[in-house]
């Protein structure tokens, strides 16, 4: 099943992150991905979650959380027109001059960044969508992954269309 | 702005909010609250166990139509009214419960009677909150009560950390209450109401299904007033009972498990069928399949996430029912129906050839139902426990008036009848109120009559004592061979005598003559009475369709 992006604009208190985790769970969705910030200098935060699932029935879920009196907006976002990114920051062990060489070919490929280089290690940082993110990983996997942290998917609906105005 | 204490603020802010009547029990955490309650006109009625506290809160606001307010401490105090807030929230009751909370210096420590209450409830109500600024007690106060009464209404829970009543603060009780994520629809759009009327007014056989929200919108003269011009039998859910008088010729009755059999016949037979304030419960719709296959749907709801919810609909109208149906009533008021058409004859031929029996001599379910009809005034209020008896009142009971009909539908709360009744009472005092319950449920909370009595809200409560859990043995005897298990009780106790020692009247009938004589008694009287009837304990409550079955799929008596 596909995955659903789902964007949030929510109030920034405590516990309203709490109570959409709350409800997705009661409706048996699994969270693939979260990511929320707040908003600067606003009371309000952004919040992007995707699950996989019917997308008929994410639609009912983001019903009921449209009535929840702290979100302010809740969207199913348009798949067809929706951007979405994905950032990892992975550890490479690279001791083997061969291994470091290639390392930094494929992460230049995938017009990633060097974060830090150190004799046996390379941290990488690799932007784009879900699918090239997952590429990254699959490519580096034989010369070896130490560790990797990703902030999961953020995404954004093209031209004029916004959350706030749909 | 006025410099004052968190509990003079809270106290103040009820009472400019309306608020007469508070149901609880204390605690630690409540000292400042109740000794600032001391200096006001808020009546407080001191409960005996938090679950009848909230239930009277719960009965109090379905009665009224106003907010219940219920109060209790932190840790136990705040879990025991978990069953009542979900038990409203269920059913779209405006119920607020308020908690005290340890001092927030100690939340978070698992200090004596500390309990997250907000996560505890956060998924049995509309909206919960921890104030954490005693100049914000004038907003939370009235936040909660704003939208536990609007919209969809709801349950709200209110924690109040101690500390933030004892303090002292500059209080604005005039701050304005301003959700951008919560903005009920009132009105609807004109096109929904304009495809609606399109819809109905080329209905051949159009049947109305009314539920909750006609009665909690106070639309029922509305409803009464479109079934008219569209001659459209209408069929209510349980909460929906009251939204057109039982004996209107257009009044089909219950629908759904235990419906009657013209509702049940009836509503899968439309051709246009309008779902008006109802979510289409498993309850109400048999399997879905059955429920009304050739009709199009035109479902109505102040909730948008209940339309296509379990049934999808051909068009909706989202809004609240009274503006909605003042909507629709315009738009089809100039239809002129043939009152002996097909469709209208077939009515009357359906609610001709399904009259009941009326034999009232032995004592049965559906006798006892109607002999407290007879003994009420029309405009008496009724609560239910749950069980066989409820289903016998949903299916028996005539209704004439909105909101006096008051049952635990959605959670089927057992032990909600009495103290529910109590909180109708302390609602409406001029009113008669009467329960009706199973001596399963009546067991569970009868020591709220303590609080009926010394508190003075007399209620009559008639216990249909079968000595079983009832509802669970008759499934036992249609779907499991019969084989009781956990249903069969055999208390000593002797509820006649018991209810003696809380100061009610309490006698056992015999006979429907001395049943009849009991009723005119006590409801002439002011004080509380329970009247025990002695049931069979194998009686069935029919019509019923087994579950996962289709409306028509009825087993009757014979
Ligand atoms: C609090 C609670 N516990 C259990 C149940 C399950 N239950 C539903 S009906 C019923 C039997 C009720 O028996 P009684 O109160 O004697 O009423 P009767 O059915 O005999 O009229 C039970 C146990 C419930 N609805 N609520």
């Amino acid at each position: 099943m596909s995955l659903s992006v789902i964007s949030f604009l929510v109030e920034n208190k405590p516990g309203v992150l709490f109570n959409i985790s709350n409800n997705i769970r009661r409706k048996n969705f699994n969270i693939h991905s979260i990511t929320a910030i707040a908003g600067e200098g606003e009371d309000t935060t952004r919040i992007t979650i995707t699950s996989r699932g019917d997308p008929k029935e994410i639609d009912k879920l983001v019903e009921q959380m449209n009535k929840m009196v702290d979100i302010i907006i809740v969207k199913r976002l348009d798949p067809l027109r929706t951007i979405q990114r994905d950032m990892a920051l992975v550890k490479l062990h690279t001791a083997d001059p061969m291994a470091q060489e290639e390392a930094l070919e494929i992460i230049n490929k995938y017009k990633g960044l060097i974060l830090d280089i150190k004799p046996d290690t390379v941290i990488a940082q690799i932007t784009g969508s879900v699918n090239e993110v997952n590429d990254f990983t699959k490519e580096v996997t034989h010369i070896g992954i130490i560790e990797a942290a990703r902030t999961g998917i953020t995404a954004i609906e093209k031209g004029w269309v916004t959350l706030k105005e749909p | 702005m006025t410099e004052m204490t968190g509990s003079k603020a809270y106290i103040k802010t009820l009472e400019q909010e309306g608020i007469t009547h508070i149901f609880g029990i204390t605690g630690a955490a409540l000292i400042p609250i109740c000794d600032a309650l001391l200096d006001s006109k808020i009546r407080y009625v001191p409960g005996v166990h938090e679950q009848g506290s909230a239930h009277m809160a719960d009965g109090y606001a379905r009665a009224s139509g106003k907010p219940g307010i219920v109060q209790v401490t932190s840790g136990p105090g705040a879990t025991n009214i978990v069953t009542g807030v979900a038990t409203a929230q269920l059913d779209s009751s405006p119920l607020v419960a308020f908690t005290g909370q340890v001092p927030m210096s100690m939340v978070g420590t698992d200090a004596f009677q500390e309990v997250d209450i907000i996560g505890v409830t956060a998924s049995i109500t509309k909206w919960n909150h921890q104030v954490r600024d005693p100049a914000r007690i004038p907003w939370a106060v009235k936040a909660g009560l704003h939208i536990a009464n609007t919209g969809r209404k709801g349950a709200v829970v209110i924690d109040l950390p101690k500390n933030i009543t004892q303090e002292t603060a500059e209080m604005d009780f005039d701050v304005e209450i301003d959700f951008s994520g919560y903005k009920p629809r009132i009105t609807p759009s004109p096109s929904e109401l304009d495809w609606a009327a399109k819809l109905l007014a080329e209905a051949e056989k159009p049947v109305i299904v009314a539920g909750g929200g006609i009665v909690s919108s106070g639309a029922g003269k509305e409803l009464t007033e479109l079934a008219e011009i569209l001659m459209a039998p209408t069929a209510t859910s349980l909460m929906g009972k009251g939204s057109i008088a039982s004996n209107h010729p257009l009044s089909l009755g219950l629908c759904g498990m235990h419906g009657r059999e013209e509702a049940n016949y009836m509503v899968p037979d439309a051709d246009v069928l309008f779902v008006a304030g109802s979510r289409f419960s498993d309850r109400t719709t048999g399997s879905l399949a059955g429920f009304a296959p050739n009709a199009r749907v035109i479902h109505m709801d102040i909730d948008k996430s209940e339309i296509d919810k379990n049934v999808d609909s051909v068009t909706r109208i989202w809004g609240d029912a009274k503006h909605s149906l003042i909507g629709l009533i315009d738009r089809v008021k100039t239809i002129k129906r043939s009152q002996n058409g097909d469709w209208t004859k077939k009515i009357q031929e359906f609610k001709r050839s399904y009259q009941e029996p009326n034999d009232n001599s032995d004592i049965t379910g559906p006798a006892v139902i109607r002999a407290i009809r007879n003994a009420l005034p029309s405009n008496a209020i009724v609560t239910t426990d749950v069980g066989q008896h409820q289903m016998l009142a949903a299916i028996h009971y005539d209704v004439y008036e909105p909101c006096t009909f008051l049952t635990s539908g959605g959670l089927g709360t057992m032990g909600w009848g009495v103290p529910a009744a109590i909180g109708a009472k302390a609602a409406l005092p001029d009113r008669k109120v009467l329960s009706i319950c199973g001596d399963g449920g009546f067991h569970m909370t009868e020591n709220n009559l303590s609080t009926a009595v010394d508190d003075d809200f007399p209620i009559i409560v008639v216990l249909l004592n079968n000595r079983m859990l009832g509802m669970v043995a008759q499934w036992q005897r249609l779907f499991m061979n019969g084989r009781y298990a956990a249903v069969q009780r055999n208390y000593s106790v002797d509820y006649t005598e018991l209810v003696k020692d809380y100061g009610a009247h309490g006698v056992r009938i015999e006979s429907m003559k001395q049943l009849n004589t009991e009723l005119t008694r006590a409801v002439g009287a002011d004080y509380t009475t329970v009247i025990e009837v002695p049931m069979d304990p194998e009686e069935n409550v029919y019509p019923m369709i087994p579950p996962g079955m289709g409306l028509k799929d009825i087993l009757t008596e014979d």
